[in-house]
């Protein structure tokens, strides 16, 4: 295949680019204010515990051994010990991306949907009242800062008319027999609805204004025309001729929008104490918990730039016309 | 000979404002320019427009503390905090700081961006390579994430922001610029240029340089927006600077202050406006750009 070889360069590349900036979260926390050690170690720890991570982590060798030790402990999954939960920060990080991917993609994918058939119809209804009563609401949408739309939502549903809970994933109380039954249940879901809603409504706005400027570049296209000749309804013109075809760089814009939603949550998550990876980096950060603090940020940095991965590798093998020179 | 200079000289200028192109014929530009209009004014007399010092605590004239009034209370057009301090007040200096950090980044990102787009498209080979693998690096970086570890480990200050945006966020302007420096590089009058002899400083300068600055104005107008969102996103999650009345900080202050709970929507919804408003008019006249400097995305 002709397409493979500039597809490994660019997975290559970003390999390089995880590795940059796993040396920037490095020397981040290496060269920031206080004692080098406190990056992974709390003066309350036992006297056993802290030699057991300066050994573990080499924080008695010079910075550049750090450096390899570092490397070597992330291969292998070690991201040291979290001050406050006194476990693995591994541990606490898988614990938190369910929630955190849960919310992001539940959000994303009504944002999509919404913001598909949105922007199809308005490019349909172009000129009229509704659209240019439309278009600024949707920049506006887009203006909002995401904790602020989530602050008034939660004012209104929650503590003025009661329908949803605050904040958190459960009510106190409950427990159930798996994640599974967790995720699926009622209780969980009242709590997943205001967050989620949050972060479509500030989502919607990329894919309906790139939905509709495809679909106008689309509908000006000679097989639409050709459609339309045909005397084909302009139902059937919008959606077969023109729907189909304005819809692949919306798709790929999907992949972008996981990564660019993933620190918008930071905001969000910690609006309805949505225990994510977001939130715990914010509470890490203010608790000088800096094992977790670094965990959370490699977490979501790994999923920004697999995303990114993952919106070329869409663009080169849905679109034809792309190719990379 | 001397003539000439200051002639192509002041034509340069001149170039450099026909090429910048206020799109003032667009009524989405129109409104946005009218709106930073107000918002620039605002931010300059705040002293004069506000009726408290923003961070003051005030007494009723029984002396007691004027906490929580409501709207229209005698004197209080926004109503008052929890602490007792004027709405209204706080929102007319968010102004100043609003505009602090959306002017300084969005000039920062313009200026990082433009630079890097220019060097590497006009020089191409390893200078491209490295530029844009470093833009690669910054893509790969969350902003936001970013911004709250900047700012947990410095000094809490509205500068924290406009530091990290310049660091990360010329990312997309250097792109796009480089892209538009590709184009412009192989065409008529810059080989023409070449050819007379002259040097690739004058070239980017004189030919170049004014060609994308309609594009730096518009990703600095977008820029705008994002540093007045970042500002406040990094405020309300406690990593702002304290003594900085901004409207990130107002909308921490309410939702710590359970401004929520008790329903006082007067507290956190005008800071909130204020920041869609100002933003929105950065998306505004960006859309008016676009629409004048690529028309085929307008009717």
């Amino acid at each position: 295949m002709n397409s493979l070889k500039p597809l490994l360069i660019r997975t290559l590349q970003l390999a390089l680019v995880l590795w940059a900036v796993v040396t920037i979260l490095f020397l981040m926390f290496r060269l920031m204010p206080g004692s080098p050690l406190a990056a992974y170690i709390d003066p309350t720890f036992t006297e056993e515990q802290q030699e057991a991570l300066i050994r573990q982590f080499g924080l008695d060798k010079p910075l550049w051994q750090q450096y390899f030790t570092y490397l070597v402990n992330l291969l292998k999954g070690e991201l040291g010990y979290s001050f406050r939960y006194r476990a693995p920060v591994a541990e606490r990080i898988w614990l938190l991306l369910p929630n955190t991917l849960i919310l992001t993609f539940s959000s994303l994918i009504v944002a999509y949907v919404f913001g598909i058939l949105a922007g199809a119809w308005l490019a349909w209804r172009r000129g009229s009242r509704v659209e240019v009563a439309a278009l600024p609401v949707v920049l506006a949408t887009r203006a909002m800062p995401e904790f602020w739309l989530g602050m008034v939502l939660l004012a209104i549903f929650s503590f003025s008319l009661g329908w949803f809970p605050a904040g958190g994933t459960r009510s106190a109380g409950t427990e159930y027999s798996s994640l599974w039954a967790l995720y699926t249940s009622a209780d969980f879901l009242s709590h997943l609805a205001l967050p989620m809603l949050t972060l479509a409504i500030y989502s919607q706005g990329l894919p309906l204004l790139l939905m509709r400027s495809n679909m106008l570049d689309v509908m000006k296209e000679d097989f639409v025309t050709m459609a339309k000749v045909k005397g084909l309804s302009s139902y059937a013109v919008v959606v077969r001729h023109g729907a189909r075809n304005a819809l692949l760089p919306v798709v790929t814009s999907f992949a972008i929008a996981v990564g660019y939603q993933l620190q918008g949550n930071v905001v969000v998550e910690s609006v309805f104490s949505w225990p994510g990876l977001g939130r715990e980096l914010v509470a890490a950060v203010l608790a000088s918990d800096y094992p977790l603090a670094q965990g959370a940020f490699l977490m979501i940095a790994i999923v920004v730039i697999a995303m990114n991965l993952i919106a070329d590798l869409l663009y080169t093998f849905l679109d034809p016309r792309i190719s990379h020179a | 000979m001397p003539e000439t200079v200051a002639d192509t000289h002041e034509s340069g200028v001149a170039r450099i404002f026909a090429a910048i192109r206020l799109p003032v014929g667009d009524p989405f530009a129109l409104a946005g320019l009218v709106i930073y209009a107000v918002f620039i004014v605002t931010a300059i007399c705040a002293p004069y427009i506000a009726p408290y010092d923003p961070s003051e605590i005030l007494y009723t004239a029984d002396y007691d503390l004027a906490s929580d009034l409501p709207p229209g209370a005698k004197g209080h057009l926004l109503g008052t905090t929890s602490l007792g301090r004027d709405i209204f007040s706080q929102i007319v200096w968010g102004a100043r700081s609003a505009l602090l950090v959306g002017f300084t980044a969005a000039f920062m990102v313009a200026f990082i961006g433009s630079i890097v787009g220019l060097l590497a498209g006009y020089f191409g080979g390893w200078v491209d390579a490295v530029l844009m693998r470093l833009a690669d690096v910054a893509f790969g970086i969350p902003f936001l994430p970013f911004v709250i570890v900047i700012s947990a480990f410095s000094e809490p200050s509205i500068w924290n922001t406009v530091i990290a945006m310049g660091l990360v966020l010329w990312r997309d302007t250097g792109r796009v610029i480089r892209s538009q420096v590709l184009s412009l590089r192989s065409r008529g009058y810059v080989e023409a240029a070449r050819v007379v002899g002259s040097s690739d400083l004058k070239i980017i300068l004189r030919h170049i340089t004014p060609n994308i600055l309609p594009l730096s104005f518009l990703y600095g107008s977008i820029a705008i927006g994002w540093a007045i969102l970042t500002e406040a996103s990094i405020s309300f999650l406690g990593f702002g600077d304290p003594d900085a009345i901004s409207w990130g900080f107002m909308l921490q202050d309410a939702f710590a202050s359970q401004a929520l709970a008790r329903q006082a929507y007067y507290w956190f919804i005008p800071p909130g406006l204020a920041i869609i408003l100002v933003v929105s008019a950065g998306f505004f006249i960006s859309r008016g750009y676009e629409n004048l400097l690529f028309p085929k995305l307008g009717r």
